[in-house]
């Protein structure tokens, strides 16, 4: 228990401020917060279970999470018909293509010594491929994109409820993930990071471009939901009554029948959306505990033990026998995947998949700044970066008023100093997060909640 | 069969436009290549270091402008470089003695400083964002065109048109002073030799009695000019955006490596590979075969090999290769 008082203090302190919000701001923000946080604990995990454990650096979280969206996408959907037979056909035979090719080229490269004709021959089956995939797909993504492109113009999904996404976006994921980390996972640090980056911009062109797949910047809408509609919540009876019997004491005080039906009305509205962010906070809150426990029973075991060797001194362990490289490549994928859960509960939570908004600087480098403020190597530790720096993001904007409000409060309140810094205040969340991060890189280069080894 | 008329239009499509988007990025990449090279970190916050400098560059143009100076026909920019270097390179020092100072005597991972630079990027995006705002702005005055399309068709005869912008000669001409001045002073002065010396073996130049200090200082303001310079003939070109010059940090980076990272040459001419093959692969060469094949094989499609949303993609997909090949880079690089 004390030594565990650190951490304790640390969360009692984190879900204090976000009561404070829910009791100043309103509990639908709080709420708002508290689900996002969340979200980004899982983020932080799968990035921490990478750096923290295995020193491997991801930058390329972005991807990772647009393809768990994109898996909330063609899971839930329902399948557009009319595309299907218009070119589901040509689809399905350039994959079947796709795959044909692969399997050559592996076939040819495992089967054949390396010489200069086996690089000309696979360039060749390469290239040949790609310009008979195109002129095989081009007309089948032009009649999808044909039909009723305002509403549809791609295949749909399997119309499956959203919830399967969280598996099937950490498959996703995990399966990119394989395939950079065969690639790119013999590079060194900086050069891992920089190739990760550019890979993940890669993706995105990819999700955005491909109107046939995923509706590209025309953006997909109304998923369908875990939770119920607050339309539907706020025609129930037992749930008009129960937001009656919590806020009785204060509908007593109003006599009038009329008024006490209009304000009984108005707090059945407020009380369906934050009913309704309860019900996500539940699913995510069941998530992250689930990630949470494997996560540190895999710490503690022999696997996290030989992979903190691998980190701390990669020939050592490698000289123990242990395979470094087969590691490196199973911490990256598990890693993605987790990521990947996190990007379908993003998309499940919004209800809308915009492949537009997935943008580095959100998607990797806050998450990142997460781990770090956190405590890298400390799952405890990267979930309560996710939580404080989710948190300052948000309110850095009414913290940045405040301030500026204060410093220039001799000024008139149309002097051009102020005017300009008021309309500014929405780019404090930057000064704010890199200051934080330089701050806690200097003074307290482990994080707020150290990792901390112990031998059971 | 019409090779003239083939050729320009290459010229005009092509040749021109990449040819200037290489010489931005090439300042870029020679940029982050120095960095790399002697401080030893890949330093993520490229971008919004240029987009600080041209920031400046913008706000004395913009000054300049309102009391009535200026160039001409040039534009008032070039009059007001000088003093967002002047700036630009005092922002950059303040920075390395407050932050990577700290992490160099320490004799930190390149890991630690490439994250310390994530930092200084926010803060820089912070501090561009609160003082220029994050909309777009143009500031190029003068004479746009050095041809028009219209005239070439007229003087020429020809069906096609060269159009060249003033903006695009003004960024090859300062690309190739500005980088035959530095490999001048790399390779001939003592003190451009002390930094390759310094960048090529460390410990090897401070036994020979290299003042490290000395060598950082004035890393930093080589690097400050570089950075004002491409980002305010990039901004000349198209326009200034802060997060267009954040998302350029992604080609600059590939253009970097892909030349071999640690390397200015290879830097510079990666710089122009980059835009070459960017622009040349998202082309619609329709037009060029019309021109050259006879009219009965005339084509249908756009013969474009890709579309022209994967413009970036390109770049990365280069990188990619590089890195699996040859990851010292295509001119030889320190070795990854």
């Amino acid at each position: 228990m004390r030594k565990n008082l650190n951490v304790i203090a640390a969360y009692s302190i984190m879900m204090g401020l976000i009561i404070l919000v829910g009791i100043f701001q309103s509990w639908n923000i709080a709420l708002s917060i508290f689900n996002l946080c969340l979200i980004s604990a899982v983020m932080t995990m799968g990035a921490n279970i990478q750096w923290g454990y295995a020193g491997l650096i991801n930058f390329g979280i972005m991807g990772f999470t647009a393809l768990g969206g994109l898996a909330a996408v063609l899971i839930s959907v329902n399948p557009v018909q009319e595309a299907w037979s218009a070119g589901g056909f040509n689809i399905l035979f350039s994959l079947f293509l796709i795959i044909a090719m692969v399997l050559t080229v592996r076939y040819i490269l495992k089967n054949y010594k390396k010489s200069k004709n086996r690089t000309y021959i696979v360039a060749a089956i390469v290239i040949l491929g790609i310009v008979i995939i195109r002129f095989i797909a081009e007309p089948g993504i032009e009649a999808i994109e044909g039909v009723d492109p305002a509403k549809t113009g791609f295949l749909g999904g399997l119309g499956l409820p959203i919830i399967f996404s969280w598996v099937v976006g950490a498959f996703f994921a995990g399966g990119l993930a394989f395939v950079i980390g065969k690639v790119a996972l013999g590079l060194r640090a900086d050069y891992l990071a920089i190739a990760t980056l550019l890979i993940s911009e890669i993706v995105i062109a990819i999700i955005k471009h491909e109107d046939w797949l995923t509706r590209g910047v025309k953006n997909v809408i109304g998923l369908k939901r875990p939770a119920p509609y607050e339309v539907n919540l706020q025609q129930t009876d037992w749930f008009i009554s129960l937001v009656e019997k919590f806020n009785l004491s204060k509908l007593n005080l109003i006599t009038d029948l009329t008024e006490r039906q209009a304000a009984l009305n108005q707090l059945v509205i407020e009380g369906s959306s934050v009913f309704v962010k309860l019900c996500y906070s539940g699913l995510f809150l069941v998530v992250v505990i689930i990630l949470l426990i494997l996560t540190q029973k895999a710490l503690y075991s022999p696997w996290g033990r030989m992979m903190r060797a691998i980190r701390d001194n990669e020939e050592a362990a490698n000289a123990m026998g242990k395979n470094v490289v087969k590691q490196h490549l199973l911490i990256f994928v598990l890693g993605s995947a987790i990521v990947g859960i996190a990007g379908a509960m993003l998309v499940t939570q919004d209800g809308l998949f915009t492949p537009g908004s997935y943008r580095p600087l959100r998607y990797t480098f806050l998450i990142w700044v997460m781990v770090i403020i956190g405590g890298s190597g400390n799952n405890f530790g990267a979930i309560l970066g996710g939580f404080v720096v989710w948190f300052l993001w948000i309110e850095a904007a009414p913290i940045g008023l405040y301030l500026v409000n204060l410093t220039t409060s001799g000024l008139d309140d149309t002097h051009f100093l102020k005017v300009h810094l008021i309309e500014s205040v929405p780019y404090f969340r930057f000064l704010m997060m890199g200051v934080g991060l330089l701050v806690i890189m200097r003074y307290r280069p482990k994080g707020i909640l150290p990792e901390k080894i112990e031998i059971k | 069969m019409d090779f003239v008329n083939a050729t320009i239009l290459l010229l005009n499509y092509i040749f021109v436009p990449a040819l200037a988007y290489g010489s931005q990025l090439a300042l870029g990449a020679i940029f982050v290549t120095l960095i790399y090279g002697i401080l030893r970190f890949a330093n993520f916050a490229t971008g919004d270091m240029m987009s600080f400098g041209t920031m400046f560059v913008i706000l004395f143009t913009f000054y300049f402008q309102s009391v009535g100076i200026s160039l001409g026909v040039l534009p008032t920019a070039l009059l007001a470089i000088p003093f967002g270097i002047i700036l630009m390179v005092g922002y950059m020092l303040i920075i390395d003695k407050l932050v990577f100072k700290y992490y160099r005597i320490n004799k930190s991972p390149p890991v630690q400083l490439a994250m310390v630079s994530i930092g200084v990027m926010f803060v820089t995006q912070a501090v561009v964002r609160i003082i220029i705002g994050p909309s777009d702005r143009r500031f190029f005055d003068g004479e746009k065109f050095l041809i028009k399309a219209g005239e070439f068709k007229e003087m020429t005869g020809l069906n096609e048109g060269l159009a060249i912008k003033s903006t695009q000669v003004i960024t090859i001409i300062v690309t190739l002073i500005l980088v035959s001045t530095l490999f001048w002073f790399l390779n001939k002065t003592k003190t451009g030799k002390s930094m390759r010396a310094y960048s090529d073996n460390e410990d090897l130049a401070l036994l020979s009695g290299i003042d490290p200090k000395k060598i950082v200082m004035i890393t930093w303001v080589i690097a400050g000019i570089l950075a004002t310079i491409g980002g305010a003939l990039y901004g000349l070109d198209k326009s200034f955006k802060p997060f267009t010059y954040f998302n350029n940090m992604l080609p600059i980076f590939a253009a970097a490596i892909v030349g071999g990272i640690g390397n200015p040459f290879g830097a510079f001419l990666g710089g122009y590979v980059i835009a070459f093959s960017e622009i040349l692969l998202t082309y619609a060469y329709r037009k060029f075969f019309m021109y050259v094949l006879p009219e009965s094989m005339e084509p249908d499609g756009l013969i474009q090999l890709l579309s022209t949303d994967y413009k970036f993609a390109v770049s990365f997909s280069i990188l990619v290769i590089v890195l699996l090949y040859r990851p010292s880079g295509i001119f030889k690089g320190k070795v990854l």
